[in-house]
């Protein structure tokens, strides 16, 4: 939930709705400035700072920054960091280089949240409770690979914030599937060819789900693409302790064969689309839903993708499978158990 | 202070008294009990400032002592067997990172077939891996060990394994001098870690390395081993000082001085192997024997040295590489390689069979008489396996072969754990 839309100081002191006031914009310089953005501040930390590696337009990067500075900033730089192995590890520490402006650790590829609860353990022992940790992994090293991890790390509700930068394939491998692949997205272990063009449909995991069921305090899903949103869950995310997951939809533009400039876009075409609802719960129960503002069909959002280009013909128009359908039944079901056309649940 | 305790019992005595910050907990036997004894330790509150971690896996065991170990927490964990071979990438992570974590190995085979007792097959899987293995051949050194582990992984900013045979040393109730508070206390200086994550001095740890400098950064690891090869001795000398009893080292030896045949082995064999030699001894045999503590470093000057002028060198291993014959031989093989003597591999103890003084005594006599194979299975049923071989060679769908050698042997097999 960003702060513009939960606080209604804003809608009731501003009358007159300027073009950017509740708008997806970030350096927003109408609002009041505790509620601009961390990334408005020319004083955040940057804590992964410039000069990496990732791709131009790279979801990941962007979503890994916009989530440190804020936990930098709900921590008061009291953060360290552990990384899975996987592309934001590799884009930010080309040896000697490295992005990393705070503490950061990274061991292996399916060992981020027991080597983040080492850490929290660590710290509480030597009494520094002041001291917060992140985990941050890839959808792969997160579903995939170090599920067994996470799972335990929830399940006894160590004190660590676990983020998944999801960006449905194994990426630094060369786009290759995981339990994250959205069904009917082409990737190298999932050609577009054959009767099932793609991934196969019911398959994968819905981590936020199974986080939710392990009954730890806080789960989040967020985009790229509500700046704001993704800052308060951040925000809210440390002031619980225990064990807490944030889930970030974060495009690629290499492995969606996308363009760069369209990242942010396409994050929120995923939200406006409901094939990725952005929720949060508290105890297990989801207790906020961010609505869709202007539904589109999923097609919209496949469309500016090059791994869904099966489903489109030379002319642009859907091709006939029932594949599109079958993508928009799963949005429709989002919407219907999430209530995203309802007004905003908080 | 004397105790008559189990061998899991006096490691854990020993550990708590090194006030480890946090210990993983994953079962599997014969590792158990020192788990579950320092587990009970941090609940009563006798080691205090200890998270006890029971983890989901062997592989998070490690992983979480690896987060805490570059946090600036002294960790530490036990495992066996299939629990090593489960959380191998987080071993070698350990090492490759630097981090002193000190872990117990309760020695025991690898499956399949499924096997709960004690052979140095697991040891063997890691030997590699960058870590400094110390073997104990009694629960004394076991004990001992392990007080002086956190000491040198600590200086060296390298993991330590301390070896203790399955079964035979982890579940043996014998003597043991178990250290006291004070005397660790005045032996083991706290945890001062050469890298740690702290937000007022951020580093970034684990950070991709290429062709440019990966080399220079492996070799640092040798030249750390080449440190601890020259600390343990001094190590063993400065605990002998604080607790008036040697343990520890890098080679024991047994009558070698004017030995004719030599056998070398490691960890608890090597009692079995000391009364042979005292029986040929007796005998006018002139036999001896090495043992040898520290396995990696390995220490080949100290290792020829001791072995000296013998004729004959047998190295009797609990484990073996498929296709080519003796591990730790390979090892003792390049440290003769100047002298005149000739090696032989006894393959012997495999999945816990008993290594039995009997036994040992034919091996010497067979090295002294010049009998002795280049690589012999001592105690083999050939004729068991002969008949397996006819069985695959005469039908294609011959079945599982351990189920075979147990139906033809008439064994019913015991529980596995
Ligand atoms: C145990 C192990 N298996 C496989 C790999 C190879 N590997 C490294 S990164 C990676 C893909 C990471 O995918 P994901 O977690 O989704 O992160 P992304 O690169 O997409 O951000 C793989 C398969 C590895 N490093 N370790
Ligand atoms: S492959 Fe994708 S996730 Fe990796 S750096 Fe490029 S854009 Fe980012
Ligand atoms: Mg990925």
């Amino acid at each position: 939930m960003s702060k513009a839309k939960t606080d209604g100081a804003i809608t009731t002191t501003q009358p007159v709705k300027f073009y950017q006031v509740g708008s997806f914009a970030v350096g927003n310089r109408l609002v009041d400035p505790s509620l601009r953005t961390v990334q408005a501040d020319a004083a955040r930390t940057n804590a992964i700072t410039s000069g990496h590696r990732a791709c131009q337009g790279c979801g990941e990067a962007l979503g890994a920054r916009y989530v440190l500075d804020a936990a930098m900033r709900a921590t008061g730089g009291k953060l360290v960091a552990v990384n899975a192995t996987g592309c934001l590890e590799v884009f930010t520490t080309p040896y000697p280089e490295t992005s990393w402006q705070l503490p950061w650790l990274h061991s292996l590829f399916g060992n981020a949240a027991s080597v983040a609860t080492g850490v929290a353990a660590a710290l509480e022992v030597q009494g520094r409770n002041d001291v917060r940790v992140i985990a941050q992994a890839g959808d792969g090293g997160t579903v995939d690979i170090g599920f067994g991890c996470l799972s335990g790390m929830f399940e006894r509700n160590d004190d660590v914030l676990f983020v998944c930068y999801d960006n449905e394939a194994y990426m630094n491998t060369g786009v290759q599937r995981s339990g994250a692949t959205p069904p009917a997205a082409r990737t190298a272990t999932t050609e577009a060819v054959g009767r099932e063009p793609g991934n196969p449909f019911d398959q994968g995991k819905n981590l936020p789900r199974l986080a939710m069921a392990h009954g730890i305090r806080y789960v989040a899903t967020a985009t790229v693409a509500d700046l704001h949103d993704l800052e308060a869950k951040v925000e809210r995310a440390m002031d619980f302790r225990g064990a807490r997951y944030l889930h970030l939809l974060v495009p690629c533009p290499l492995g969606w064969s996308s363009a760069p400039a369209d990242t942010i876009r396409i994050a929120r075409l995923a939200k406006e689309s409901g094939l990725f609802p952005v929720f949060e719960a508290v105890d297990g129960e989801v207790t906020a839903a961010s609505g869709i503002r202007r539904l589109v069909p999923v097609e919209e959002y496949l469309r500016l993708q090059g791994r869904f280009r099966h489903l489109f013909d030379s002319s642009g128009a859907v091709a006939k499978t029932d594949i599109v359908a079958r993508l928009q039944k799963l949005a429709d079901a989002n919407i219907e158990r999430f209530g995203l056309l309802q007004p905003e649940v908080t | 202070m004397l105790s008559q305790l189990e061998g899991s019992r006096a490691v854990a005595g020993a550990v708590v008294c090194c006030r480890p910050q946090v210990v993983c907990a994953y079962p599997i036997t014969p590792q158990t009990h020192i788990v579950e004894a320092i587990g009970a330790s941090v609940k009563s509150r006798q080691l205090k400032h200890c998270r006890f971690i029971n983890v989901e896996s062997e592989f998070a065991a490690m992983s979480v002592a690896i987060g805490a170990s570059a946090t600036g927490a002294r960790a530490y964990t036990a495992t066996a067997s299939q629990g090593l071979l489960f959380m191998i990438e987080a071993v070698y992570n350990a090492a490759g990172l630097g981090l002193p974590v000190v872990m117990t190995l309760a020695n025991r085979a690898i499956g399949a077939p499924i096997n709960i007792w004690n052979d140095h097959s697991d040891a063997m899987a890691v030997r590699d891996s960058g870590w400094v293995m110390l073997f104990a051949e009694d629960n004394q050194t076991a004990t001992d060990l392990h007080v002086q582990a956190f000491r040198l992984a600590e200086e060296l900013s390298l993991p330590v394994m301390v070896c203790v045979d399955g079964y035979v040393l982890t579940h043996a109730t014998e003597r043991v001098d178990v250290p006291t508070q004070e005397q660790v206390d005045a032996f083991l200086p706290p945890y001062k870690p050469r890298q740690v994550l702290d937000p007022a001095d951020p580093v970034s740890i684990g950070a991709m390395v290429g062709p440019e400098a990966f080399t220079e950064v492996r070799y640092l690891a040798h030249a750390k081993q080449l440190q601890a090869l020259e600390r343990i001795g001094e190590v063993a000398g400065e605990f002998a000082e604080g607790f008036g009893r040697h343990s520890g080292g890098l080679v024991s030896t047994y009558h070698v001085e004017d030995a004719e045949v030599v056998i070398v082995a490691l960890g608890s064999v090597l009692g079995t192997i000391k009364d042979a030699t005292d029986e040929l001894r007796a005998n006018g045999a002139r036999v001896g024997v090495v043992g040898i503590t520290s396995f990696r470093p390995f220490p080949l000057d100290v290792l020829r040295e001791a072995i000296g002028d013998a004729r004959k060198v047998v190295v009797v291993e609990r484990a073996f590489s498929a296709g080519f014959g003796g591990v730790l031989s390979t090892d003792v093989g390049l440290a003769i390689s100047d002298a005149k003597a000739r090696l032989s591999t006894v393959v012997a103890g495999l999945g816990g069979r008993a290594v039995t003084e009997a036994g040992l005594i034919g091996v010497f006599e067979d090295a002294l008489g010049d009998r002795l194979e280049a690589l012999r299975f001592l105690d083999l049923d050939k004729d068991v396996v002969d008949r397996e071989l006819a069985r695959m060679a005469g039908t294609r769908r011959s079945g599982p072969s351990a189920e075979n050698v147990l139906r033809d042997l008439g064994t019913v097999a015991s529980g596995a754990l």
